[in-house]
């Protein structure tokens, strides 16, 4: 019999009842809650008299509506509303809460691991998409819809469908100044936003084995942009050193029983995937999305792709449709592309390796005058703290780059911060979407290196040779 | 949960593939903690010319009179035609809500998001896989004759066109059976597995303890 991948593994250990047929009762052993997607089901366990399984199972934040200024003070009644019905609801039901003004608020994807409330092996589980980031720990997590957020809380499981396995192998390591957020995008440049749609990701290779923790994150973060649910990324001695101390992470003795037990995390050598997706990690360039996908991203060398060389016809009216919501020419050559705002944050790209790439190129220089508004929001409290510690805060703000407090920011526009009608942003965020910075806002997916670097140039510019440009600069 | 058996509506085509659930109800309105309430708001940035937020009163705001769903001829629309990949993108449950809410009971698309497509089942609204062919035949068709209907049976999966054509579709036995019932999986889970679930717990805190600190002595 052929082993077992590492999602077979974590699923199995899961398994409350098999229903056959794939699906099954599956446990969840942590979920985490913020303010957008969670009133519904709590107010769904009121109607029911219902009360949640295992309080100690949850935690909660708020991330999404929050300012990342001022936000002792919050305008807008609606976003006040919402923060303040989970504060209620928390308090009614018993479930722990980080509040708003406490230093280890941040991004609900950011904060699991650094608290250590998210765990190699765990089931996890979020109202939100891209809880699939804390796959980087080699546990299985996955958004789910708020119905799901019910089910969780009152039953502590989910009936789930088993996913297929792709394995998705970056070979080789890639070249100075490419990240972890240039190997996701190619990977779904490669394999499209539905490529792993039906799948549980698998990322493995020597390009992702020699990536950080967080840079893992931002792999996994991704996942579900090219459709999958769940990314994964086998645990190795870098998975467990970043487990150690944190917060909420086993200690002791429990400590010593659980890294051996995470040590099997891995998929057996002689694991069948359904899907084997293989890249190689040096001919990975510096990325930039030019549309409306995820998916529609090309080198920054490359130019704006001609949708006339499109065979398929609904993928040519998509890209005819996303070039004129972009403003964008076909063969304008990305390094053209002149930018009003710079955003630097988000759960895909704001821990503290983000902010230190993004303070390399920053540091010295100053935004470009076209720039109306640069911004970093770093993904938590600890990170804004850690930053500052390193004086990153005034290599940022030197440049012109304003320095705000943790939350999802600009990513999606659901607080004050958002792009104008027509507005034209470089951003580490994770979705493109029409007008998902703001209405009629333009994104351009990049990473953090290529987001500083667009912000000093004005337009996009090869990370690679800007930072050799600038260091020959400053060696005169 | 109200149960869905068999249906028929009007058929309103949305003809672009990788619809997202940011296009299905923007982010302003996911502000609201009810579950009720977002149809006025679904596609708000297709539908209408002039950007919304909630509380705004929609019935004011002016309509693009090319959006589909704001043509005459797909008034009273309930089941949505899509191309592949519908619903990806954020996890919003509200994404269903606004189209529960607006009126549709089902959607027919190649292929679905992940969670869109698990979310549906958790509020009577059916998700139609049917192959590209078939979805490019109905997109004709639909455009073609005004007054455009489909039936959806889901007992005996088949979408039935108003020819008599029939196109039967796979789907999931288990979810299959909870829509038809409009069963409360809560509701079920706990009547049926609290048990296992105790159990199960057991038996974990035992293999891995360090998961359940509440439950060390
Ligand atoms: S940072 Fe953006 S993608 Fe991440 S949780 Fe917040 S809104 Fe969602």
């Amino acid at each position: 019999m052929a082993g077992k991948t590492l999602y077979d593994k974590i699923w199995d250990a899961h398994v409350v009842e098999d229903y056959g047929d794939d699906t099954a009762l599956i446990y969840i052993d942590r979920q985490l809650i913020h303010e957008v997607t969670s009133p519904q089901a709590f107010e769904g366990l009121k109607l029911a008299g219902r009360q949640p399984w295992r309080l100690a199972a949850n935690l909660a934040v708020p991330d999404h509506n929050v300012p990342t200024r001022n936000r002792e003070n919050i305008e807008d009644p609606v976003s006040r509303l919402q923060l303040q019905t989970l504060d209620q609801n928390c308090t009614d039901f018993g479930i722990t809460k980080i509040e708003m003004l406490d230093r280890r608020q941040g991004i609900v994807h950011v904060i699991g691991p650094e608290q250590g409330a998210c765990l190699p092996g765990m089931t996890i589980v979020c109202g939100d998409s891209h809880t699939s980031t804390n796959g980087a720990l080699g546990a299985l997590a996955f958004g789910i819809g708020t119905s799901e957020v019910e089910h969780a809380l009152a039953t502590q499981t989910l009936i789930l469908r088993k996913a297929k396995n792709m394995r998705v192998t970056v070979r080789g390591h890639v070249g100075t100044g490419i990240t972890a957020k240039d190997i996701m995008l190619a990977i779904i440049g490669k394999i499209g936003t539905a490529g792993a749609t039906g799948y549980t990701m698998e990322f493995a290779g020597e390009a992702i084995q020699d990536l950080s923790m967080e840079g893992r994150m931002t792999v996994c973060n991704m996942s579900i942009e090219a459709g999958g649910r769940a990314g994964l990324v086998a645990v190795d001695d870098r998975t467990i050193d970043y487990v150690k101390g944190r917060p909420m992470a086993p200690s002791g003795e429990l400590w010593d029983q659980a890294a051996a037990a995470w040590r099997e995390l891995v998929s057996d050598a002689d694991a069948v995937f359904d899907k084997e997706v293989v890249l190689d990690a040096e001919d990975i360039q510096p990325q930039v999305t030019w549309g409306t996908s995820p998916e529609m991203v090309v080198p920054v060398g490359a130019c704006v792709p001609d949708p006339a060389d499109e065979a398929d016809t609904s993928k040519r009216e998509g890209m005819q449709h996303a070039l004129k919501y972009m403003a964008l020419e076909a063969g304008t050559p990305i390094t053209d592309i002149k930018l009003d705002k710079i955003f630097i944050g988000s759960c895909t790209n704001a821990r503290i390796e983000d902010l230190r790439a993004a303070a390399a190129v920053v540091r010295g220089n100053r935004i470009a005058v076209n720039i109306k508004e640069a911004m970093v929001v770093p993904g938590s409290g600890l990170v804004k703290w850690q930053a500052e510690k390193e004086g990153l805060d005034k290599i940022f703000q030197d440049a012109g780059f304003q320095w705000r407090d943790p939350g999802c920011s600009m990513c999606l526009g659901m607080n004050p911060d958002r792009l104008s009608p027509g507005e034209r942003c470089a951003s580490t965020s994770n979705r493109n979407f029409e007008g998902r910075q703001g209405a009629g806002g333009r994104t351009h997916l990049v990473s953090p290196a290529m987001a500083a670097a667009a912000a000093i140039a004005g337009h996009f510019v090869d990370v690679r040779k800007f930072v050799e440009e600038n260091t020959e600069a400053a060696a005169l | 949960m109200e149960p869905f058996k068999t249906f028929t509506g009007l058929v309103a085509p949305i003809d672009r593939s990788n619809v997202d659930t940011d296009a299905i109800i923007p982010k302003q309105y996911l502000k609201s903690i009810y579950r009720t309430g977002f149809g006025p708001n679904l596609f708000d940035d297709w539908r209408y010319l002039d950007p919304g937020e909630p509380g705004d009163d929609h019935s004011k705001r002016r309509l693009n009179p090319d959006f589909v769903l704001n043509q005459p001829r797909y008034q009273g629309a309930g089941i949505l035609l899509a191309r592949k990949n519908f619903g990806c993108g954020s996890s919003r449950e509200h994404a269903v809500w606004a189209l529960t809410d607006y009126g549709f009971r089902a959607a027919i698309a190649p292929s679905f998001a992940d969670i869109f497509y698990s979310n549906s089942f958790k509020n009577g609204f059916l998700p139609v896989q049917l192959p590209e062919q078939v979805v490019d035949t109905l997109f004709q068709q639909v455009h073609a004759n005004e007054g455009y209907r489909l039936t959806v049976d889901l007992e005996n999966q088949q979408v039935i066109t108003q020819a008599g054509d029939s196109h039967a579709f796979e789907i999931d036995a288990g979810l299959k059976d909870r829509l038809l019932r409009g069963l409360d999986d809560i509701g079920v889970t706990l009547t049926e597995a609290a048990d296992a679930i105790r159990r199960y717990e057991a038996k974990r805190t035992q293999q891995a303890p360090w998961l359940f600190p509440d439950r060390q002595a």
